[in-house]
């Protein structure tokens, strides 16, 4: 009894102490005042280093960070309730700039808006109707179209494949361009598509997207279109594995398995992002729908020395003159957002 | 009962778990005293940050109770996790059919209606809960399966059945998550306003109250003297005429009721809608919120509060530190848990 009492007493006077140093020491570090305006990013599920989708994003807070020199802070989401929270805990600590990213966060992200209207916010892949809100959207459409004609221009058996992360619009959208990318260049390709699941686990996910992607291959698809954050690194694994080859998404993902990623389809939301930080910064931000696609150079596909022996100039001339063609508005590319269109996608 | 919630033990478990998650942020170079002050203003700084920390407080106090409950009569209940999204889910599905089938009902706003509205949501939801504790008792208890086994696969039929639902029945049009439409402005739990927007409901008080209400069934009443007796020795139990199947089943039943209403305030406050991958694992945070408190109900709500805490300062850590993340406070919650646990087993096999 007396030893713990005698424990207690110990721990009563080392909290003290701490509370004490504590005490001091927020002094010292609430001191620091920062004339440079403040960016927070809200990643989705897939984490900011899925080298994808997040990553993209990351990339561009990292560039701004560099040639803006403006404080940026990021948190990952982990559960799906914890949107709200993180974007309104940024906007509570006077955060100039929040970025979240991912379209499952535009129900968060128009809460949190309209609670402060003096904050300015951005949302990647969805649309908030908040004057405060940019929103920015990509034409995956377009940049799948261009996965789905460099598959069947490379394929030996005219067997290309897809494999989704998560199944809702966005995704079906991907899957949508790269079915009508695939047939444009050859009436008779057949595609293969899979879905990873139906949760936000979908993009972080690597033995499913394996699981799925392997199957493909031995139903004799050899090329495949990856479109799910995370995960897709399982595809390029079961890619390593068979010796095929695969499509990679959003960032630019042709290291790795080099040689065997034909290309990636670039998504750049690490453009979007910087133009979005330079706005705010130089007092130039508005809301309102921003779109990126072929035509301004937001989607893209990615040539680098990893993939510069399996997409050969012959196809790159291909692949650019169907850029050009829908950059122009003469080569119109299925879109699943739109309801016409809609009618005509069969899973 | 103030010696009962802060017996020392408790205490050293908790700054012993605190000391090596601060130890760790010094290895990993972030000033500790900076981290433990980040902990603590995140945890109740502002009315905004207590109230977060209340809101993740309240499913915690459910799940706790839950194991609690089970706990007491000598047996795990991993099954939680499952129960709250099947209980969460029909108190959703329930509240949206009855807003097809009485539309005004559903957007009224009266006092009387409101309450109504809870007490069929929370009726529902424990007894769609305890049906599924009822599942896993009877196995235990009349076909010897093991519960801990029984109640895990519970749980993966618990989350296909919600995916299924959610994505194919109840599906809200106006979104690409997987989440139902939003339920009747009735249906809606009761917010305080005074915490500055944090979504903290009247579930919270629920809580509160179920842990009162189990307290008394276990001090004061004959089925919960049973159910310790069946827990604490069930030779003697079976000896002097108790049915210690009975009390298994009557137990996993009860922490399957208290388990099913852990997700309403998440579902119910807020956004109005049930979202599938909600719960971050409250139903399993609520075996250690329950062995910290000794599966004592009262302690429960403390012991929940100090996890909604650490669970509410952690994710200020992301926004405050550059070198550690939320990842800590897994370390400090794990050090308590070793630390509470392992003077359990010494408390144990010294009796």
């Amino acid at each position: 009894m007396t030893c713990k009492t005698a424990l207690s007493r110990t721990f009563i006077l080392a909290f003290m102490a701490i509370m004490t140093f504590l005490a001091a020491s927020d002094l010292l570090l609430g001191a620091e005042g920062l004339p440079k305006i403040r960016v927070g990013v809200v990643f989705d599920k897939g984490g900011r280093d899925d080298r994808s989708f997040n990553a993209s994003a990351w990339r561009g807070l990292d560039d701004a960070k560099k040639q803006l020199g403006i404080d940026g802070k990021f948190v990952e989401a982990m559960d799906d309730n914890a949107y709200e929270p993180a974007i309104r805990t940024f906007a509570r600590k006077k955060f100039d700039l929040i970025i979240a990213v991912g379209f499952g966060q535009a129900e968060a992200i128009s809460r949190v808006a309209a609670d402060f209207p003096d904050r300015r916010f951005a949302l990647v892949d969805a649309v908030s109707h908040l004057p405060n809100v940019r929103s920015l959207v990509f034409g995956d459409h377009e940049g799948a179209f261009l996965a789905g004609a460099a598959a069947v221009m490379k394929s030996a058996t005219g067997r290309v494949g897809f494999i989704g992360g998560m199944d809702v619009p966005l995704i079906r959208r991907f899957d949508m361009g790269f079915r009508a990318g695939a047939r444009h260049v050859r009436r008779d390709a057949t595609t293969i598509s899979n879905f990873i699941g139906v949760t936000a686990d979908s993009w972080n996910n690597p033995p499913k997207a394996k699981e799925l992607a392997l199957a493909q291959y031995n139903r004799g698809v050899d090329v495949i279109y990856v479109a799910a954050g995370a995960s897709g690194a399982g595809v390029f694994d079961a890619a390593g594995a068979k010796e095929k080859f695969a499509i990679g998404t959003d960032s630019n993902q042709n290291g790795m398995r080099p040689g065997l990623i034909l290309t990636s389809i670039l998504k750049r939301i690490d453009v979007a992002v910087l133009k979005t930080i330079t706005d705010a910064q130089a007092g130039k931000f508005t809301g309102g729908k921003v779109e990126f696609g072929v035509a301004n150079g937001g989607i893209d596909y990615a040539v680098d020395h990893h993939n510069a022996g399996v997409l050969t100039d012959d196809l790159r001339r291909k692949l650019d003159e169907l850029k050009s063609q829908i950059a122009a508005g003469t080569l119109k590319v299925p879109d699943y957002y739109v309801e016409a269109d809609r009618a005509t996608y069969k899973k | 009962m103030k010696a009962m919630l802060f017996r020392w033990p408790w205490l050293t478990a908790i700054l012993l778990g605190l000391l090596v998650g601060l130890g760790a942020a010094a290895v990993a170079g972030e000033n500790p005293a900076h981290v433990l002050l980040v902990l603590l203003k995140a945890a109740g700084g502002t009315p905004y940050d207590l109230g977060m920390t209340m809101v993740y407080t309240t499913p915690l106090i459910f799940t706790g109770l839950s194991v609690a409950v089970a706990y007491r009569a000598g047996l795990f209940n991993i099954g939680a996790e499952g129960q709250l999204v099947l209980g969460g889910l029909a108190a959703t599905a329930v509240a949206l059919r009855l807003g097809d089938l009485w539309p005004a009902f559903a957007g009224s706003s009266g006092v009387m209606g409101r309450i109504v509205a809870m007490l069929i949501c929370g009726l529902v939801a424990a007894a769609v809960g305890g049906s599924t504790g009822f599942v896993t008792g009877y196995l235990r208890a009349r076909r010897g399966s093991h519960e801990v086994v029984t109640s895990i696969m519970m749980n993966f039929l618990a989350m296909a059945l919600a995916s299924w639902l959610v994505i194919e029945k109840l599906h809200s049009v106006d979104t690409q998550n997987p989440e139902t439409r939003t339920v009747g402005n009735v249906f809606k739990a009761v917010e305080f306003s005074a915490f500055d927007g944090a979504p903290v409901t009247i579930w919270f008080l629920a809580g509160i109250a179920a842990a009162g209400l189990v307290a008394f069934l276990f001090d004061r009443t004959m089925i919960g003297f049973r159910i310790r007796a069946a827990g604490e020795n069930p030779v003697a139990a079976t000896v002097a005429g108790i049915d210690t199947g009975r009390q298994m089943i009557i137990a996993l039943t009860l922490a399957g009721a208290l388990a099913g209403l852990s997700g309403l305030g998440d579902i119910l406050g807020g956004a109005g809608r049930f979202r599938l991958g909600f719960s971050s694992d409250y139903g399993f945070t609520g075996i250690a919120v329950a062995l910290l408190a000794g599966g004592r109900p009262m302690a429960v709500v403390a012991s929940a509060l100090l996890f909604g805490a650490l669970h509410k300062g952690a994710l200020d850590l992301d926004f405050e530190t550059d070198h550690v993340t939320r990842d800590l406070a897994m370390i400090i919650q794990g050090c308590v848990i070793l630390f509470a646990t392992a003077r359990w087993f010494h408390g144990k096999k010294k009796s």
